[in-house]
């Protein structure tokens, strides 16, 4: 359970989060949607300790990070992955060095069981063939799945991903989208995604979060969004003629 | 991290405040001994080093020391011109300048721009593609893991500039024997005479502070740098202007206070 109270962020002039006040849940899939450029990054960076609030705070069950040690924020941090949008892959890593790096680091594990934790979950995200290969000899897509297997790799109690899903082929992307709700459920981690995707929206947005302008618009469930009449949320959401016509069957239907 | 934030919301970087950059620098240096990395890595990583930051500079340096030993006793030779003054004096003053000043500081310089564009391209290349926070959120103290191995790696910079040296006074010899400026034997009688072993400590001393600079001072640039590729760039170039300037100075207080 991550607790966000009255968050605000600014760089020089701009402020970019405006006080963000939410909850999200463990065990659940917790989206957060917005336009490019709505502070859904900084947002995310701000809830792994990249960034320091200007005000406001954050608290995963019940510890507020700001009040952590370094120590003890550093073992937190263990406890987290990461998706970052540009995937962050080490470049001078393979990918099973990339994906087996924090095995390494923090754990004690004999080289066959890194070896074999590795193997799980690079299956995991379907990747079987790139093991030997460095980051920059792979596509975007590949590199997007190596970066969840990496932040998968440790069973971490909070996953965090900032668009996993983005640069991926549909059926693909679907994968990874069923994938992050697997792992959340079976093992009780609290999942935070970042995304533009309306796909993820409707099949795993357990909650949704809306920011707009760095405020927060709107919260609920993929089955409020569509019943929402909130013009924010709508105009974003039903953007698209395909969405806008299924919304149109939904009231229909409805009526 | 603490560090990290401190400079990310202090804009003195941006200013060019550098009295804040000065303060930054120290910060960042305590920090890099901080937290260290699991040895059975850092071991990997520090060997890495040394190939990349140490055997990898080795044939610049040692083409670059041949050619200044063969000039330094060209110029020399060229200079002497009064008969009463003994020839052996070639092979002295390249011994002298090869040891004393082209070897440690030279060669220093020289690497503050190999090594040193290296060092903030590639940290900077990780702080752009955000590897670093990638790091910061396992929990790794990521100054520890990219700064710690290249300073130790470079504290084996000295037996380069050895290399230098010897290099150094062999390509004097050949330009001094061949060129017809001296014989061989006065020349040997000129980098025997008068050897006093602190010259060399003090070469020694001199090139490892010149690697903890070359070490930080590029790692600095790279870890706090802000931007995109362009903007590496233009930190590699910053690092070396302050890496140079800071071997100059350096050189300067050295002298003073080792031979003064
Ligand atoms: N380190 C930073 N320094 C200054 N401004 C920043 C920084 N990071 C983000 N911003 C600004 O914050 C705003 C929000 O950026 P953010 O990356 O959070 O958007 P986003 O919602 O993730 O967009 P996208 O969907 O395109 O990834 C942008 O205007 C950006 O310029
Ligand atoms: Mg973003």
């Amino acid at each position: 359970m991550i607790e966000v109270n009255n968050l605000h962020k600014s760089f020089g002039e701009a402020h970019i989060l405006k006080g963000v006040t939410t909850d999200f849940e463990k065990g659940k899939t917790n989206l957060i949607i917005g336009q490019s450029g709505s502070g859904k990054t900084v947002f995310l960076k701000c809830l792994l300790g990249l960034f320091t609030p200007d005000e406001g705070y954050i608290s995963y069950n019940g510890n507020i990070y700001n009040d952590l040690s370094p120590d003890e924020k550093r073992n937190l941090r263990q406890e987290m992955g990461m998706v970052f949008q540009g995937s962050a892959l080490f470049d001078s890593l393979t990918v099973e060095g990339n994906v087996m790096f924090p095995l390494e680091m923090f754990t004690k594990q004999s080289k066959s069981e890194m070896q074999d934790r590795v193997n799980t979950v690079l299956k995991r995200v379907n990747l079987i063939d790139a093991h030997h290969k460095y980051p920059s000899e792979i596509s975007g897509g590949m590199q997007k799945r190596v970066a969840i297997a990496r932040a998968i790799v440790m069973n971490p109690k909070y996953l965090f991903c900032d668009e996993p899903n983005s640069g991926l082929d549909p059926k693909t992307a679907i994968l990874i989208d069923n994938l992050i709700l697997e792992i959340t459920q079976e093992y009780d981690i609290t999942t935070i995604i970042n995304t533009h995707d309306m796909n993820s929206v409707m099949e795993i947005g357990e909650k949704i979060l809306f920011l707009k302008n760095g405020h927060k618009e709107w919260e609920g469930t993929n089955k409020e969004i569509f019943k929402t009449d909130n013009k924010a949320v709508t105009d974003f959401v039903y953007s698209s003629e395909l969405f806008k016509k299924v919304r149109q069957m939904y009231i229909e239907e409805r009526n | 991290m603490r560090v990290n934030i401190i400079i990310f919301t202090n804009r003195s970087l941006f200013y060019m405040n550098y009295i804040a950059s000065i303060g930054s620098y120290f910060i960042m240096i305590k920090e890099v001994f901080r937290k260290p990395t699991k040895w059975s890595i850092m071991k990997k990583l520090i060997l890495k080093e040394i190939d990349e930051l140490v055997f990898g500079s080795l044939g610049i340096i040692i083409f670059i020391s041949f050619f200044i030993g063969g000039v330094v006793t060209i110029q020399t030779a060229l200079n002497l011109t009064n008969p009463l003054i003994p020839e052996s004096l070639i092979g002295f003053a390249a011994r002298q300048s090869v040891i004393l000043e082209f070897a440690p500081t030279f060669t220093s310089i020289i690497m503050a721009g190999k090594v040193g564009s290296y060092i903030t391209s590639s940290i900077g290349t990780m702080r752009v593609t955000e590897q670093i926070d990638a790091l910061e959120v396992m929990g790794v103290n990521s100054l520890n893991y990219l700064v710690f191995p290249k300073i130790i790696a470079l504290m084996l910079y000295p037996f380069a500039i050895a290399i230098a040296m010897y290099v150094g006074i062999f390509g004097g010899w050949i330009a001094g024997v061949f060129g017809g400026f001296t014989t061989s034997a006065s020349f040997i009688e000129g980098i025997q005479l008068d050897f006093i072993p602190y010259h060399v400590t003090y070469a020694f001393i001199k090139s490892i502070i010149f690697a903890f600079v070359i070490a930080t001072i590029p790692s600095f640039h790279g870890y706090f740098m802000k931007g995109g590729a362009l903007e590496v760039g233009k930190a590699s170039t910053t690092a070396f202007v302050w890496t140079s300037v800071a071997i100059i100075i350096l050189n300067y207080i050295l002298t003073q206070l080792l031979l003064g």
